[in-house]
């Protein structure tokens, strides 16, 4: 049960969203922006970082969510799930290692991104640019966890609502529904 | 130096967002909006949250300038702002606000460490659903604001007088630099 009164139909972040619109325009913007804007990273290899991120942080919502996403970009299920397992190992590239690196740093605190993990990114072809959407990318994701799990918010009772959600991710965006979520009520 | 290159010479957060204004924007609208903006909590209450947590995160930019504004929007009680920062559990801040502390230190480690004991010892001391709602909040968005400035290694000031005068400004609202020309 989540700890304030949230819409049962709106499981994980979306409830506290629709409960809190004010707070949720800029934070929503600042997501579409970092994940959907012009980037020299792919939407999912965004996504990536948003799963490696939520993982470490034990937001089952989060994490089988933005999996899902980057799953239906990828167009294959092996890439994310190798990389919640060890990325060193995943089959990406060097750059995106390095990068997936820095993301799992942030995670744990912004003073353990070392000198040496910025410069492994930087050798691997990484730009300022890319590696300050990292670090955000991965910041903002400690945000979400908390908030999603901080407020005790409820998993979907049925597993195909994170299909429906990704496809929502993928095709629509970050953004809320013009038509807001009712329709989502059964 | 930081990670990146970033104006030189500009402090935490206004470089990283001078260097990139288009998430910038978003950043800012974020703070004014949780720390300024309609909530149930005094704006010196929120500011000490964040003060509170990005102590507790170890970012000393963040922790600095936010107490800075808290004490400047508590005015004769500005103590309590360091009372809170050495020693939340024996301050002289409200039962209440502590309760409310307490979970934001719970977001802090992380989400899940928020328990249903702590959210119904809050609200024996009166906090209300938004409160708590806001207090989360506040709290998750400065373990995102204090990993954005120490991830990317901003410039840190050591000067207390630097914070001082960024209190007074942060009071007034949180706007976006002008773009560098």
């Amino acid at each position: 049960m989540p700890h304030i009164p949230l819409e049962s139909h709106l499981p994980g972040i979306t409830g506290l969203l629709e409960y809190s619109k004010a707070t949720a325009q800029p934070i929503r913007d600042l997501t579409q922006f970092l994940l959907r804007g012009p980037s020299s990273l792919t939407e999912a290899e965004r996504e990536l970082i948003a799963t490696v991120v939520s993982h470490g942080n034990e937001c089952t919502f989060c994490t089988t969510a933005h999996t899902a996403a980057a799953d239906l970009l990828a167009g294959e299920a092996i890439t994310a799930q190798k990389v919640k397992e060890n990325i060193e190992t995943a089959p990406v590239s060097e750059k995106m290692k390095a990068l997936l690196h820095i993301a799992a740093l942030t995670r744990q605190s912004g003073k353990s991104v070392s000198e040496e993990a910025i410069a492994r990114a930087k050798s691997a072809g990484a730009t300022d640019v890319e590696i300050h959407d990292t670090v955000l990318i991965a910041a903002l994701f400690c945000l979400y966890n908390r908030y999603v799990d901080g407020m005790g918010t409820a998993l979907p009772a049925d597993p195909a609502y994170y299909g429906v959600l990704a496809e929502r991710l993928v095709n629509h965006g970050y953004t809320r529904l013009p038509q807001g979520y009712e329709h989502l009520k059964k | 130096m930081a990670h990146i290159q970033v104006p030189e010479g500009v402090p935490g957060i206004r470089s990283l967002v001078m260097f990139r204004p288009e998430t910038g924007k978003y950043l800012y609208d974020l703070a004014q909006e949780l720390l300024r903006g309609d909530s149930p909590l005094s704006q010196a209450d929120r500011e000490l949250i964040a003060a509170y947590v990005s102590k507790r995160n170890d970012c000393f930019f963040c922790m600095s300038s936010h107490a800075a504004a808290a004490r400047c929007l508590y005015e004769g009680d500005e103590a309590l702002v360091d009372e809170v920062l050495r020693d939340m559990e024996r301050s002289s801040v409200s039962d209440k606000l502590k309760a409310l502390l307490h979970i934001a230190g719970k977001v802090q480690v992380l989400g899940k460490e928020v328990t249903e004991g702590d959210i119904s010892a809050a609200r024996d001391l009166g906090a209300t659903d938004k409160e708590l709602h806001d207090t989360v909040l506040i709290a998750a968005a400065f373990c995102m604001f204090n990993r954005y400035v120490d991830g990317l290694a901003s410039l840190t000031p050591t000067d207390p007088e630097v914070y001082k005068e960024m209190g007074k400004h942060m009071v007034k609202g949180y706007n976006l630099p002008p773009k560098q020309a």
